[in-house]
């Protein structure tokens, strides 16, 4: 049972969350300037790190914001949480 | 009954002889006291032996005292039942009636509920600082954290507090005997405010961040047999301590054959003499306690055999000096007996174990055995804890015993003397309490006397048969519960298996009710020496997984059950539908009205009419269920653009469109209609099983796409009731409950709605949306006036015959028209233009998915289009579901097929079956025939249009 | 069902080699599964090809082959899933024989219960498309659930009643670790090398990039002329060192077993609906599954609630279960594509090819996924059966989509 740190609400346990996979993969700019091959890209791969990953987590049974995460796939280990639009902070 | 085998009035047991409890084992009616468990009072009896082991069929006794019990394993019938459990945890009480297993326990296939004496209840609470265990080291523990007034947790397994310390008997702490030490440190948990002592409760699971799973089986509240707390935790202290092994040799299985350290619990807690001749065969110090204390108790003991060829002269004085024999450098080599060890042969052993002189013959009805202590280090390692081998210990110890948040202390780390176990307790007591926030310090260390600290043990796993050969070996028990034996594992070795995980699949060793508590190290050691490898510490161990002992199915369901499992949604109008004799059906979480029969009609002639009523007359719905979003803000408009497919930007205030959304990859998502309420306001409504989704859905766009959008969303789906009325007669009905409301086809036209006060003073949203073709009215109020609502209409409409209708009707009316259910006849795996809407697909606006419209797949011609069918047979109504194939098709599989059936009902308007279906190049097969196998026969259909009903709109405005 | 759950078969006295490796194969396997053990078996029994190493960074068949619950059944909604895993239950008929090994295949039918309207027209739909597909389908009425499953609480009064079932007769179950050992006897038998302990560190490419000539192992360099990676849960990881992405993600998905109890469930019995499925196995524990946890996780463990959801569901449709006791939990890796559909596929590296992405249906798929594989590795193209399953059907939308065709909300 993860403990998560949500930016606003503080630590809470993983079932009050939603998983929104990897962060910072903005939409496309200009979706019909892609390739199908780009567009692919964009739609279907995410990253799949054994390691620390930045993603999106979404406070679906609190206050409902969205936020990313640094969390260590191998280990679970959360690292940071910071507010979507931020920079991903350097974690060790 | 007598208890033959009880001491009498034995000083610091643990059992309370003025009460008598009576209770009933394998048919026969014994007697014991409170403070019993279910094997000490069959001891006290003179009962050792239980079912026979399950593939050997050979007989079995009790071996420990405690969850690492592997042989004596019972099914509780009264006053609870259980399915398996050892009888060394089960606790006496009176009246009490369980059967002895043999491995395999036995469910009950006529229990059709489940049994009122399994419920369960979970609690969540959070800690500063867990103990895990209260042993002498978690009790140091808990006591210093406690008094720095953290929340202290402490979770003890059995039934009090003490752990290994109520199982001695000279021991002394500070100048306290070892009982009295208990009860000082209990008290000042007790005294402790922020302090919670769980006792018979067993910490089963250690997850990610500290998340704890206790399983309490005293919760003290009645009607629940267990409670699962589940606990956060700051900091956690594992104080687990140590099980202690068996030694494999020959014919070690036999009843009579116990661990010392058990033997030593039931002398000196339960004050039962197990055996009244015994020999102790040892590779360490801590059996001869049990040598003493059997003497001390008056039993006889023929000798202490130890593998050591010079253990400790103190210790061989103190037994010798007792009058017993001590036998060095030996090991027991064979047993004697059936029902019960009648003798043992005891023979010299070299430093590689070889047997080395002649054999002795020695008489018995007590082994107790002691191979030397393994920690329990199960909760260290389900929390990804590695393990090392401590050679100079001879057990598996934590190689980080100490992080941020977690400490392993005491026998649990290898720490195995008394002084060490109380000191390391406060230290870490005091460290885990000023980690959480509440500084303490760590007292001085005690005095401890009667325990000296062990010396090193032997590293003796597997005693050899007097057979030369290990293939031979086939009463040399590893693991007893899974009759695995020494020949198993040399079995294993000899397919060429290398690893400790196939070893134990292919001997199953390790894998019983015990999760090998006791056998798995000997399981290594006997692998190590197959495989010739020096220490077993290069063998390794298997994984430790969750839970630490067997937990019931219903312990984990909790009160999740029946009506709780999932929760009920129900409308306002709920109580209306019952009463009025609706059937419902589940969608999501929500309870609908499925259908209305009257006077004993069946589902098809409940529909019909109910059909008929709403294309002839007027007839009414509860719409409340249908999800209801408020989007506001100045970029509502645009926020919708992208997310619809179609334009909503630039919609009327006062008017309504319906719209499609789909995901990124361009396949329908949800659909609904969405309300224009003021320039920067919409109401969109969504299916009723999407609503969540779909909010999610906004909100995640919202906050991670576009947080420069001005716009929020809110759900309000529980905060509006909805009743839909519906038919040619609907507008006179809308007329009488909202005269205020200009009601005709100029001044309240289709998609448009209006906001007005109901002739009951009802303030209302009025909309006129019609998901059947019918003229038709949508009533929104505030919720709590639904049922007023509900009523009102029904009343309004009593002289057109209004009828109330379900789902059922709704999905028939609107097939007729050739309407899409998303969900039903779409599975997402379909574009909007598949379903025909190319319509709705916006050509100069983006919106998410349209660039997916593009790739080679989604813009094939030939896709699965959305068309009408209609049997040739009008009396046909084809299944949902069907598979549709080509005309004429060899029907030997694989058979190529075109798509399937989606919706399908008899309709009472057309007078006959009809169907909707999703078929490869659909739309251009119109006018053609298509075939549905449905196994014996086969159904030939005509593509049409998928609109059977009123093409060109006429009804839409009524009469 | 009446087997005795005490009687146990014995197991061959050979099993296989421990080899060092050679510093060249033809082939080179990574992953040393079901799946890479079944290809490296038809690569020498179909195609010729014995001059095959498989390796494998733990011990053989550690990963998901160990974890999973065992369940094998075709009865795929979609003709491409179907077709693809029909083909493996039929070879799975052959495979006692074939493999020479008592695998404890046991044809006892799965049921798949639908708890809602929705459900018994998407169930319906399956059957009927099944029986045109070649796959043994029937839709039983709850009575009928009742009479071949007569454990299952088939009232009307629970909170998701059971609507009915599909049912597939040739479904069953079989001891996942002896269809391993059964492989790698075979394999080891034909002169395959597998190698345990091994772990791919690298890739040996061209200098260009655009072409696998070897691996990186922690027992050296090992050159291949062609390299299959059938590593589930660890893909992504692999594939990131050549820069390859794929639409992969790793989660975990748990599973738990009971204490050992007198034969008392004669079939499999899964529920999409409430999320649970459960069998019992020979030795008499009942094997239960739940869904795949939400996080990407390579810890090989799961979250209780996950667990407590699935006890819940069991008791509502076994309520005898209630008493039953969880002995040991665990948690595979299963590699989620976005359809939930595989990936066996030649990759835009030259020489380099996967079989990932499995999901859930791993077990069940043994045999195809080797039969297939082998062919795709030995020829360098696809067989008709895998031909669906490029990894070029993310970029033209033809999706395999077995999730979206099964889970829409309604």
């Amino acid at each position: 049972m993860l403990l998560i740190e949500c930016p606003w609400c503080g630590g809470r346990d993983e079932t009050e969350f939603g998983y929104g996979g990897q962060a910072h993969v903005p939409y496309p700019e200009d979706p019909h300037a892609l390739t199908d091959a780009q567009w692919a890209e964009y739609v279907f791969i995410r990253d799949n790190p054994r390691g620390p990953y930045a993603e999106r987590w979404v406070h679906s049974a609190g206050c409902r914001r969205w936020f990313n995460a640094v969390r260590d796939t191998g280990t679970n280990d959360v690292k940071a949480t910071y507010p979507i639009g931020a920079r991903k902070p350097v974690t060790s | 009954m007598i208890n033959t085998n009880r001491l009498s009035g034995a000083s610091g047991d643990r059992i309370d002889r003025t009460r008598i409890l009576r209770f009933t084992f394998d048919g026969t009616e014994y007697t014991g006291h409170p403070g019993d468990t279910l094997a000490s009072a069959l001891l006290a009896n003179g009962v050792l032996g239980y079912g026979p082991s399950i593939y050997a069929d050979r007989p079995r006794g009790v071996v420990s005292a405690g969850t690492e019990e592997p042989n004596a394993l019972v099914r509780l019938r009264a006053p609870q039942q259980a399915t398996m459990l050892p009888a060394t945890t089960v606790e006496l009480v009176d009246g009490l009636v369980a059967d002895s297993l043999s491995g395999i326990g036995r469910l009950d296939a006529s229990e059709r509920v489940p049994g009122a004496d399994t419920l369960c209840d979970k609690k969540y609470v959070h800690a500063d600082v867990v103990v895990i265990g209260a042993g002498p080291a978690g009790l140091a523990a808990a006591a210093v954290a406690a008094r720095s007034g953290a929340r202290v947790l402490v979770a003890e397994e059995r039934r009090e507090l003490g752990g290994a310390l109520l199982d001695a008997r000279a021991e002394q702490i500070d100048g306290a005997a070892a009982a009295d030490w208990i009860k000082q440190q209990g008290r000042q948990l007790l005294e402790a405010p922020e302090t919670r002592v769980l006792t018979s409760s067993t910490v089963v699971g250690y997850y990610d961040h500290n998340y704890l799973l206790i399983a309490q089986r005293n919760p003290d509240a009645s009607g629940i047999a267990q409670r699962l707390w589940h606990v956060r935790a700051k900091q956690v202290i594992i104080a687990t301590g140590a099980h202690e092994r068996p030694i494999v040799f020959a014919d070690n299985d036999r009843p009579g054959i116990m661990l010392a350290g058990a033997v030593r619990r039931y002398l000196n807690r339960f004050a039962v003499l197990p055996g009244r001749r015994a020999v102790v065969f040892t590779s360490s110090d801590s059996a001869y306690d049990t040598a003493l204390d059997l003497l001390a108790a008056g039993g006889e003991v023929s000798a202490l055999v130890d593998a050591r060829p010079e253990p400790p002269q103190v210790l061989v004085d103190s037994v010798r000096d007792a009058g017993a024999e001590v036998i060095t450098g030996s090991a027991v080599v064979g047993t004697h007996g059936a029902q019960r060890i009648t003798g043992v042969r005891v023979a010299p052993i070299d430093a590689d174990g070889a047997i080395t002189g002649a054999v002795r013959e020695l008489d018995c009805d007590l082994l107790a055995v002691g191979g030397g202590w393994s920690p329990v280090v199960h909760l260290y390692g389900q929390a990804g804890g590695q393990l090392r081998w401590d050679d100079c210990a001879a057990a598996f110890v934590p190689a980080e015993p100490v992080t941020a948040s977690r400490q392993v202390i005491g026998a649990a780390r290898g720490t195995f003397d008394l002084a060490g176990c109380v000191a390391q307790g406060q230290c870490a007591g005091a460290k885990a309490a000023t980690e959480a926030g509440y500084r303490v310090a760590a007292p001085a260390a005690p005095e401890v006397r009667g325990a000296p600290r062990p010396s090193r043990p032997r590293q003796l796993w597997l005693v050899p048969g007097e057979t030369a050969d290990p293939a031979d070996w086939t009463t040399h028990f590893v693991d007893l519960q899974r009759d695995a034996t020494v020949r198993d594992v040399w079995r294993a070795v000899g397919t060429g298996m290398v690893s400790v995980e196939h070893v134990k699949r292919y001997t199953t060793i390790s894998t019983g009710a015990d999760q090998g508590k006791t056998s798995g190290v000997n399981a290594i050691g006997v692998l190590a020496e197959a495989l010739g490898q020096a220490s077993i510490g290069d063998v390794g161990t298997t994984t430790f997984r969750p839970p630490y002992t067997p937990v019931t199915f219903s312990l984990l369901a909790g009160r999740d059950r029946a009506e709780l499992s999932d929760p009920v949604r129900t409308t306002p109008i709920h109580s209306w539908h019952v009463e009025h004799g609706a059937l419902f059906e589940n969608v999501g979480q929500w309870k609908r009205p499925w259908y209305y029969p009257l006077h004993g009609e069946d589902m098809e002639q409940a529909v019909l009419r109910e059909c008929r009523a709403a294309r002839t007359g007027v007839a009414m719905q509860d719409a409340s269920t249908l999800g209801k979003i408020e989007i506001v803000g100045p970029d509502a408009p645009e926020f919708l653009n992208r997310i619809y497919t179609n334009g909503f930007a630039k919609l009327a205030v006062g008017s309504a469109r319906y719209g499609l959304q789909c995901k990124a990859d361009g396949m329908v998502f949800d659909d609904g209609v969405s309300l224009r309420l003021a320039e920067d306001r919409y109401l969109m409504t969504t299916t009723t099983g999407n609503a969540a989704a779909v909010l999610d859905w906004l909100e995640e766009w919202l906050q991670t796409e576009w947080p420069d959008l001005a716009v929020h969303c809110t759900s309000v789906t529980e905060q509006w009731s909805t009743v839909a009325v519906v038919g040619p007669d609907s507008r006179d009905v809308i007329a009488r409950l909202a005269p205020d409301l200009d009601v005709s086809a100029a001044a309240f036209p289709f998609m448009a709605h209006r906001e007005t006060t109901l002739a009951s003073g009802i303030p209302a949203r009025i909309c006129r949306i019609s998901f059947s073709g019918e003229l038709a009215f949508e009533v929104n109020v505030a919720s709590w006036f639904g049922l007023a609502l509900w009523e009102q209409v029904y009343a309004a409409g009593a002289d057109y015959g209004i009828t109330p209708y379900g789902t059922e009707t709704m999905h028939v009316l609107r097939a007729e028209k050739g309407f899409p259910i998303v969900g039903q006849d779409t599975d997402g795996t379909v574009t909007p233009d598949d379903l025909g809407m190319g319509w709705a697909i916006a050509k100069h606006k983006d919106f998410i998915g349209k660039r997916s419209f593009a790739r080679p797949d989604t813009a094939r011609t030939n896709r699965k289009q959305l068309v009408g069918l209609l049997p040739l047979d009008p009396d046909e109504v084809l299944p949902e579901g069907a598979a549709l194939v080509e005309p004429p098709v060899q029907l030997n599989p694989p058979v190529p097929m075109l798509g399937h059936v989606t919706s399908s009902y008899r309709s009472a308007v057309l007078d006959r079956g009809f169907a909707l279906a999703l078929i490869e190049s659909g739309r251009a097969r119109i006018g053609e025939v298509v075939h549905a196998p449905l196994g014996e026969r086969t159904v030939p259909a005509r593509v049409t249009k998928p609109v059977f009903y009123d093409e060109e709109g006429n009804r839409r405005d009524g009469r | 069902m009446s087997h005795d759950p005490r009687a146990l078969p014995e197991h061959p006295e050979w099993l296989w080699r421990t080899p060092e490796p050679k510093s060249s194969y033809d082939i080179v396997i990574v992953g040393a599964g079901g799946h890479g053990l079944a290809t490296a078996f038809y690569l020498a029994r179909q195609h010729g090809i014995t001059n095959v190493a498989v390796l494998e960074r733990g011990w053989l068949a550690g990963g998901n082959m160990a974890r999973n619950t065992t369940i094998i059944r075709s009865n795929y909604l979609l003709e491409e899933s179907a077709a693809l895993y029909e083909h493996a239950l039929r070879l799975w008929e052959t495979w006692p024989d074939d493999l020479d090994y008592d695998f404890l295949f046991s044809q006892r039918g799965v049921l798949n219960l639908a708890h809602t309207l929705q459900d018994v027209r998407d169930s319906r739909r399956r059957v009927f498309s099944n029986q045109l597909g070649g796959v043994d389908a029937e839709w039983l009425t709850p009575d009928e659930v009742a009479k071949i499953c007569p454990i299952i609480n088939t009232s009307s009064d629970t909170r998701y009643p059971v609507l009915g079932a599909t049912f597939q007769p040739r479904a069953g179950i079989a001891k996942h670790d002896h269809v391993a050992w059964a492989l790698a006897r075979q394999c080891d038998a034909m002169g395959i090398d597998l190698i345990q302990g091994c772990e791919v560190t690298g890739f040996v490419t061209s200098p260009d990039g655009d072409r696998v000539t070897g691996v990186h192992t922690s027992k050296g360099t090992i050159n291949a002329g062609r390299i299959g990676l059938a590593a589930a849960g660890r893909t992504s990881v692999l594939t990131e060192q050549l820069g390859l992405r794929l639409p992969i993600q790793s989660h975990p998905l748990q599973a738990l077993v009971s204490e050992l109890l007198e034969p008392i469930h004669p079939t499999v019995v899964m529920s999409n609906h409430v999320h649970v499925y459960v069998s019992q196995a020979h030795k008499g524990e009942l094997v239960l599954g739940a869904g795949v946890d939400a996080y990407n996780s390579y810890t090989q463990r799961g979250s209780i609630p996950v667990i407590e959801h699935q006890m819940a569901a069991a008791i509502e449709l076994f309520p005898m279960f209630a008493r039953a006791q969880v002995l040991r939990t665990w948690a595979g890796i299963v590699d989620v594509t976005p359809d939930a559909s595989p990936v066996i596929s030649p990759t835009p590296i030259e020489n380099l090819f996967v079989n990932c992405g499995w999901g859930t249906g791993g077990f069940k798929a043994t045999p195809a996924a080797g039969w297939t594989f082998a062919h795709t590795l030995a020829t360098g193209a696809a067989h008709s059966l895998n031909a669906p399953y490029a990894l070029d059907r993310f970029v033209t939308g033809a999706l395999i989509d077995e999730h979206g065709a099964a889970a829409v909300a309604h």
